[in-house]
């Protein structure tokens, strides 16, 4: 059979590159991306997550850029100009320009004050006269920094936990999974302010409270996704081979619970911004004169009825955070898991 | 079934066992005292009091006799307000938080149905789409933000609602507007991802090529089988309210649970905060237990399987 297959001479020549070139053109396979890439760059075709990720982006650096630069030191108190409203430069809208309805009529606050002509407060003073756009940036960075590292115990804390009771599975499994239910069946709120409560109020107890509490549903997320990667043959595999359970969790299976504990933690900082500020809304969470955006809210919804601005302004930045963190989460979950979405 | 309901009752004894311990010993942990002004007392009128409220006798057997007069729905006095047994305090309170709350549950997941249905079925249209910004405002915006601009735009400018206290129907209905966003946007995400799902399914492709209307189709094939997992997020949604109502009670004025939970925290009234995390676990525990029944009758797959086992 073999003498019967005849290759022509030609074949065996090198190629011109005028014909190397003809045929590259014919390629039309694309780069290959890694699973991140990918995921990359169906988030940037998101146009809301896109968006939400430049505007946390801007909070960011305005909240935490704040300790360098600052309009107005947020502490400083200044009674003759207590409750300034909202005035920009070069705005000359009603509510932006300075202005108040005062018993029917609309006056210039600033004059009234007394304050100087190149006297500016973006979003105006508070009962105690201090910029309250300055308090807003202070007490986002406080909110913020709850928040986050709330979320990086919780995470901690949810992972392992996760992870431990989708490994070893049977009775501690079991055991593990009693225990959520259990702090599943108490209100969060009901458990962060009792743990607030022993610990005393203040930042430190608000973080420990928030990270002690809302760890259930990585912990049970991660369990689910942990019990369907153990039986995977990679991981088979990686037993087979003697390696430690130790190293298999981090090697093996952390890479690929990765997107899961991403798009969970997108939806807890949310969560943790919505605790503090409930917190201390009521009365139990930073106390003055840190601020929060809990307390700034707080202090503006006393005087909401004339002079709305004060409680306008935090309310905004905290529906903003907490929109944007919630749309990336949603982004995020499509990008990563494509088939969410058709 | 009967089987299994004796697991569960008995596994939610057990948890309101556990909630009922933690919550006494950390109780013990903190400062304070029923005594207001412990400087002007003498030691007997201290130990008295003490004696009164049953402090005096060592931690355990407090521990036991609590135990006990829980079980009866007896959870010791208030320290706030004196004489006032914490039963009587939660009891002559609990009605207008069950009713707004229930309200609250009852409005927002159907006005979500129907939001996340009309979503689901002009897909990626501008239905959707408005669908969908409502339901992501509803979860971005908190609820005492919410009640604070109902109670000034509704109550005051417009004066449609009385802005707080409470009296009839017409006082419920801000707080239960204020309440009901969270649910209605998380049922209104809930319903379109489930019935975008159910319409691309084959039974719906015959239905249609059977030649049923629009509607009947929608009605009675997708609707019915998208609502089936909106029974899971019930619990999750009931505590979101009891957490809301905290807040919103306070804002209202309501002399409900949540604003005597916070009024007990704010002033260290240990006896009725205990009480509270109780009364609030077992209603968390009950809605918990009421979801995964119905969730078998409705759908008879996981009875089947719950037999099995």
């Amino acid at each position: 059979m073999a003498d019967t297959v005849k290759l022509p001479e030609d074949s065996f020549k090198p190629m011109t590159p005028a014909e190397r070139q003809a045929l590259d053109s014919e390629k039309i396979a694309a780069p290959s991306l890694t699973f991140r890439q990918d995921a990359w760059r169906r988030l940037k075709k998101n146009k809301g997550a896109w968006v939400s990720l430049i505007v946390l982006g801007i909070i960011f650096i305005m909240a935490f850029g704040s300790l360098v630069v600052s309009p107005h030191n947020p502490n400083a108190v200044n009674p003759s100009y207590a409750n300034l409203p909202s005035k920009i430069p070069g705005v000359g809208i009603n509510g932006f320009n300075g202005t108040l309805v005062q018993a029917g009529q609309r006056v210039d606050a600033y004059k009234q004050a007394g304050a100087s002509a190149g006297t500016y407060y973006i979003m105006g003073t508070d009962y105690l006269g201090r910029d309250l756009f300055s308090r807003v940036l202070y007490g986002t960075r406080i909110s913020l920094i709850i928040a986050l590292v709330a979320t990086l115990f919780d995470l901690t804390i949810g992972v392992t936990y996760g992870m431990i009771s989708g490994w070893k599975g049977g009775r501690v499994d079991t055991i593990m999974q009693r225990i959520i239910e259990i702090i599943l069946s108490i209100p969060n709120l009901v458990v962060i302010v009792l743990l607030i409560l022993i610990l005393k109020p203040g930042m430190t107890s608000i973080i420990i409270a928030i990270a002690l509490t809302s760890w259930v549903n990585m912990a049970r997320l991660v369990r689910a996704q942990t019990l369907e990667l153990k039986e995977q043959e990679f991981i088979l595999a990686a037993r087979t081979l003697g390696e430690s359970s130790m190293k298999i969790s981090f090697k093996h299976l952390l890479p690929n619970l990765s997107s899961v504990i991403i798009i969970n933690t997108m939806f807890t900082i949310p969560n943790a911004i919505f605790f503090e500020a409930t917190l201390s809304y009521i009365g139990i969470g930073i106390s003055s004169p840190q601020a929060s955006l809990g307390t700034l809210l707080n202090d503006g919804q006393k005087n909401f009825q004339f002079l709305p601005y004060q409680m306008w302004w935090p309310a905004l930045i905290l529906s903003i955070i907490m929109l944007a963190f919630n749309l990336l989460g949603d982004g995020l979950r499509d990008a990563f898991d494509p088939r969410t979405k058709e | 079934m009967a089987k299994y309901l004796a697991k569960r009752i008995f596994y939610l004894i057990l948890t309101l066992f556990i909630v009922i311990t933690v919550t006494f010993f950390l109780m013990k942990l903190l400062p304070g005292t029923p005594l207001t002004n412990q400087a002007k007392l003498s030691k007997s009128q201290i130990a008295l009091i003490y004696k009164q409220y049953g402090l005096d006798k060592p931690v355990w057997q407090q521990y036991v006799l609590y135990l006990a007069g829980a079980v009866k729905g007896n959870f010791g006095t208030s320290f706030q307000f004196s004489d006032q047994p914490v039963s009587y305090l939660i009891s002559s309170r609990i009605e207008p938080s069950l009713q707004i709350g229930l309200q609250a549950i009852i409005v927002g997941v159907i006005v979500g149905i129907i939001i996340g249905a009309f979503g689901a079925m002009k897909q990626n249209s501008w239905v959707d789409t408005s669908a969908t910004v409502v339901s992501i405002l509803g979860i971005s915006i908190p609820s005492f933000v919410l009640a604070v601009l109902l109670q000034y735009y509704l109550g005051l400018k417009l004066g449609w609602f009385p802005i707080a206290e409470w009296g009839g129907f017409s006082y419920t209905v801000l707080p239960t507007l204020a309440l009901a966003a969270a649910p209605l946007a998380e049922s209104a995400r809930f319903v379109r991802t489930e019935m975008v799902d159910v319409l691309s399914s084959d039974y719906i492709e015959l239905a249609k090529a059977k030649g049923l209307s629009r509607m009947g189709v929608i009605y009675h094939h997708a609707l019915r089988n998208s609502l089936i997992p909106l029974i899971t997020i019930v619990g999750p949604l009931a505590v979101n309210i009891m957490t809301g109502s905290m807040v919103v009670e306070n804002i209202f004025s309501i002399p409900g649970i949540g604003e005597q939970f916070v009024k007990s925290v704010l002033t260290n009234d240990y006896p009725t905060i205990m009480g509270l995390t109780i009364v609030y676990s077992f209603m968390l525990c009950v809605v918990l237990l009421i979801t995964d029944i119905l969730y078998g009758i409705v759908d008879p797959r996981i009875r089947i399987t719950g037999k099995a086992n």
